[in-house]
């Protein structure tokens, strides 16, 4: 599903480069759900914003569903994101005018999709998180946790190729936290290929495989017994 | 355009957004607002100042002779300079290839006019028949003079219209006879209108020659009106039009021995000269009210433009969202660039319904000599409309193209 090879990044301030990431080599599998990790420096967020199309490498190649990802104007990204990407958030990332079922349909009107059929799909992915009675509410009319479900079920309406999750729990308690991963847990588990940014064990313990990062190289890539979430509810 | 999706996605943003929106409503309606008023208010004065100036035939020259007051070639200064019947005729003569309607007046201020129990004071105009079309007079009943009224000298008189609310109010004045300063029976034969109003109204035309008889005028006259013959082009006319007021000035100057720099023993007023003047002047305050109105509309499409810019601002990690659910660049600036189109149109016409509804409201009580029926034509309006929505458009660009560029992954660090 997802293919890089000897990725690099470095940034510019002045006169001082700063080199993020050193040549990351990285693949993953249709159905995954991989966690990467590493200290706030490593450069693990800028690896989930070259992969979710946000942000641009200087080298190395990207391929995304056998689609080499590169040249990107803004245009051709923009129908890339809608097309292979869900995104969620640490701070969910919600438009705070738009209601529940407004902010899941959004992606689906970028995709030029009717608004009964929008609303029918948002209304779908709503009851899948759990939230089909908060439809109508604004987002400042829910907890942390619920802002996190309708940003899941958001990224899930376009029916993405590929998730892509920075510190999904970075904001919640710990209850509150294994709840939205038992809801991630479950969405792998009908397919779908997952990826996690986070610097919690626990976390990462809960997807199949975890990617540790450190100063902008993959120090380790394992497999783990992935603990399920529905045990620590 | 055309998308009801985007729409609703837009009324949307606005609904939701009642207090930004109001804002920016606000001081587009108010440019707009401002600019009917100026320019319903310029058209005013500029009807107003036509009809004052039309109330007689604008291609109009107009002779008198009063006393001198300079002394030349040996004459005292105060003389009083007394034109006949044949200075007339030497000038209609001179002249014959220019003029277009001529006639002499002799008249008399404030004469007695009774009819029945009836009684006014009047000015009393002996003229020519073509005295109508100098005056721009259009009869409402029965006829002007008539050269034979002249040639016989006949006791007719033509009323006008003032003059028939006055002594006629609710009988037909047509073959009634009036009595001129208790002593003269004339037969009423016409009734006329005036573009002057009830100034120009309350004078009563007898034929020339009755004039002379009936106030022991002998030959004497007291003015000569000519209408100078149009061409198509409007400044040949005015040129033709100064070149015979010189001309007949020079005549008469040299006829009477006035001094040339004696302006008030020989007069002669070309009003076509005056007209050029007067829609210049037109002209110039259509254009300052223009160019403060723009300017207004300017001042707004600024606000416009900062508070779209402010709204970026705001909505940049919305913007951010959006383009990492996959908005399109093009539908970023659609959307912002709609958005402020819409909300000036809008506000836009709402500014210029209450402009024009003011108008109407107040014009009734707005008339003055110089301000008559300040509305705003269809034409105006359009301009209006079409200034609105290049605003709006303009006021939407800048700020649309920077949300366009707004780097979602930094929009969304935007805490």
């Amino acid at each position: 599903m997802i293919e890089i090879t000897n990725l690099q990044k470095s940034y510019v301030t002045g006169n001082t480069s700063l080199h993020v990431l050193k040549g990351i080599d990285f693949s993953v599998k249709e159905g995954e759900l991989v966690s990467i990790m590493g200290s706030s420096g490593s450069g693990k967020s800028t690896l989930l914003n070259i992969l979710g199309m946000l942000d641009e490498a200087d080298q190395g190649t990207y391929m995304l569903d056998n689609t080499p990802i590169k040249n990107l104007n803004e245009k051709i990204a923009a129908q890339y994101r809608n097309k292979f990407l869900g995104f969620i958030f640490q701070s969910f990332n919600l438009i705070n005018y738009k209601t529940a079922v407004d902010n899941v349909a959004l992606p689906l009107y970028y995709q030029k999709v009717g608004r009964k059929e929008r609303d029918e799909k948002a209304m779908h992915y709503l009851e899948k998180v759990g939230l089909a009675d908060w439809a109508n509410h604004l987002p400042n009319q829910l907890s942390g946790g619920q802002k996190q479900r309708v940003a899941i079920a958001r990224a899930l309406a376009s029916d993405p190729k590929v998730l892509l999750a920075d510190e999904p729990t970075g904001a919640l308690d710990t209850k509150t936290s294994y709840e939205v991963m038992e809801l991630i847990q479950g969405i792998n588990e009908e397919g779908r290929t997952i990826l996690i940014v986070t610097h919690e064990p626990d976390i990462a313990e809960m997807t199949k495989r975890v990617v540790n990062l450190k100063d902008g190289r993959i120090i380790d890539d394992r497999l783990v017994n992935q603990i399920k979430a529905s045990a620590h509810v | 355009m055309f998308n009801i999706e985007r729409w609703q996605e837009i009324f949307e943003t606005i609904s939701k957004n009642k207090l930004r929106t109001f804002l920016t409503s606000l001081s587009v309606a108010a440019g707009i607002f401002i600019l009917v008023i100026l320019l319903g208010f310029s058209s005013g004065i500029e009807n107003g100042v036509r009809t004052q100036f039309e109330g007689d035939a604008t291609n109009r020259i107009q002779v008198s002779t009063r006393t001198t007051t300079k002394g030349f070639n040996g004459l005292n200064p105060g003389r009083k300079l007394q034109m006949t019947n044949s200075d007339y005729e030497t000038l209609n003569v001179k002249y014959e290839d220019q003029i277009e309607y001529k006639t002499s007046l002799y008249n008399t201020w404030g004469g007695e006019i009774n009819y029945k129990e009836k009684q006014g004071s009047y000015r009393i105009e002996g003229a020519f028949p073509d005295q109508q079309f100098i005056e721009n007079a259009t009869l409402t009943q029965g006829r002007f003079l008539s050269q034979s009224d002249v040639d016989e000298s006949r006791k007719v008189a033509v009323l006008g219209y003032q003059m028939k609310e006055d002594l006629f109010p609710n009988t037909d004045p047509i073959g009634e006879i009036i009595l001129v300063n208790n002593n003269i029976n004339f037969t009423v034969v016409g009734v006329y209108t005036d573009p002057g109003g009830s100034r120009e109204e309350s004078r009563l035309f007898i034929p020339m020659t009755t004039a002379q008889k009936v106030f022991n005028a002998g030959e004497n006259i007291n003015r000569i009106a000519y209408t100078v013959k149009m061409s198509d082009n409007f400044d040949a006319a005015v040129a033709l039009s100064a070149a015979m007021r010189q001309s007949i000035d020079q005549d008469l100057r040299t006829k009477f021995s006035v001094a040339p720099d004696d302006r008030i023993a020989v007069r002669v007023n070309d009003t076509l000269e005056e007209a050029k003047k007067i829609y210049s002047l037109i002209d110039t305050i259509r254009m300052v009210f223009w160019f403060i109105g723009i300017g207004t509309i300017i001042a707004g499409i600024v606000g416009v433009g900062n508070i779209m810019l402010i709204v970026v601002k705001e909505r940049t990690k919305e913007i951010g969202i959006r383009k990492a659910l996959g908005a399109l660049p093009s539908e970023i600036i659609w959307m912002i660039l709609q958005e402020s189109i819409f909300i000036t149109a809008l506000s836009g016409l709402i500014g210029l319904f209450a402009g024009v509804g003011l108008l109407q409201l107040i014009a009734p009580y707005a008339e003055t000599d110089f301000i008559n029926n300040p509305t705003v034509d269809f034409t105006t309006s359009i301009t209006t409309v079409i200034i609105l929505i290049v605003a709006g458009t303009l006021a939407g660009f800048i700020p649309a193209r920077r949300a366009a560029n707004i780097k979602p992954i930094e929009a969304l660090r935007d805490e």
